[in-house]
């Protein structure tokens, strides 16, 4: 990527989301945008590159969108919170109605939008007041949660995957912010966590979000993290990573949920700590 | 085919969303301001409003359509600025579906179009 492209790109994301492009990402960043330009027609990454002196808003939108694969938006990937709410939850509901507790844990909460979103997808799913349903949500980034915990967000990030009606019964204007409800905020507890860190604090948990956390991670730490979540999940409990996330053989604690649902997996029979050898 | 009601101030932008609906498969009829787009909704009320929120009457237009006696209401989505988004709650109290915000393209009408129902 040219210098000029670069600066360009770095420039429209810093405008756009907040978001500082490092130099060291230039490449990263022509993959990421590789699919965009085949999208809307290019043959080279390169001419995209171009439009982006003069973009249409769609363009921008869209190379936002590719350049921000890490960050969070309510209702991501829809499909997974639909599973969430067909499959999984009536089945926890179902296995838990003696003791009528829950447990879910985002691992990888980022700014907070995906426990909000299962909170209000809770909230709106209108369970009987006798339950008690805890969602903690970690990150690693103290900034990303200290944002989490305030629950305050700008329009653009609004603006993607809340459906109006759900952004006017959740959300209060603040400025040209807006607030979470009180209501929804206090069903979440936030806590600044490492995935490679000990995981002893948690407890168990009945569903585990981890989505999209792994990117960034060597293949040893990403066995090690699954072993945790592994360690943390009941054995009945669910796994929810990214759509397109797989094991990519890291852990054989885990199965697939369903043929078709990418990324939902259980524990399998084989989910055993692995014993350290004497020496 | 299903119809839609441009309501704008701005001949430019009728014209600009009209193109848009259309290649989209709307039949897209134009009004600019509330009066004439509630007498064109009597004629025929159409599937889709998108109405500029910012403009005179647009909220009373939400208002009244859905105050309308009749078997059908419309799909209404208000159409907004970066810098009018308080309008967007009073909007959607007076009973628009969605909203878009300005400048939208295809992508955003669509995902407005399937969190109101309209495909």
């Amino acid at each position: 990527m040219n210098a000029d492209d670069f600066a360009c790109l770095a420039d429209l994301l810093q405008r756009r989301a907040g978001f500082h492009l490092a130099p060291s990402k230039a490449q990263l960043a022509k993959s990421r945008l590789a699919p965009v330009a085949r999208r809307y027609g290019f043959r080279k990454t390169d001419q995209l590159m171009a439009e982006l002196r003069d973009p249409p808003e769609e363009f921008v939108n869209a190379v936002v969108d590719a350049m921000m694969i890490n960050e969070s938006s309510f209702f991501r990937d829809r499909a997974c919170f639909d599973y969430f709410r067909g499959v999984i939850l009536p089945s926890l509901l179902s296995a838990r109605a003696g003791t009528k507790r829950l447990r879910i844990w985002c691992a990888a909460a980022s700014t907070g939008q995906e426990p909000y979103s299962i909170a209000i997808l809770l909230d709106e799913a209108k369970i009987a007041k006798d339950w008690r349903i805890e969602i903690v949500a970690t990150d690693i980034s103290s900034a990303a949660i200290a944002r989490a915990a305030e629950g305050r967000y700008s329009h653009y990030e609004v603006q993607r995957g809340l459906p109006a009606q759900t952004l006017v019964r959740h959300f209060a204007q603040d400025d040209d912010h807006w607030r979470i409800s009180e209501r929804i905020r206090r069903m979440v507890r936030f806590r600044r966590f490492n995935l490679l860190d000990s995981f002893g604090w948690l407890g168990e948990a009945d569903v585990i979000f981890c989505r999209n956390a792994f990117l960034y991670f060597a293949p040893l730490a990403k066995r090690a993290c699954l072993q945790g979540l592994s360690d943390t999940l009941a054995s009945d409990g669910y796994l929810v990573l990214g759509a397109s996330e797989t094991m990519e053989g890291a852990s054989t604690a885990f199965v697939p949920d369903d043929a078709d649902a990418r990324g939902i997996y259980r524990k399998s029979r084989h989910a055993v700590r692995p014993v350290a050898l004497a020496s | 085919m299903k119809h839609c009601l441009v309501v704008d101030e701005s001949r430019v932008i009728r014209k600009v969303v009209s193109g848009l609906l259309e290649d989209m498969k709307f039949y897209a009829e134009e009004a600019a301001e509330s009066r004439s787009a509630l007498d064109a909704c009597r004629t025929q009320m159409p599937d889709l409003v998108l109405v500029n929120l910012a403009n005179a009457g647009g909220i009373e237009l939400v208002r009244a359509l859905r105050r309308t006696d009749g078997a059908k209401q419309p799909v209404i989505i208000g159409t907004v600025t970066e810098h009018d988004v308080g309008n967007i709650v009073e909007a959607i109290r007076a009973g628009a579906d969605e909203y878009v915000q300005k400048p939208f393209g295809r992508e955003c009408l669509t995902q407005a179009f399937a969190h109101s129902g309209l495909m």
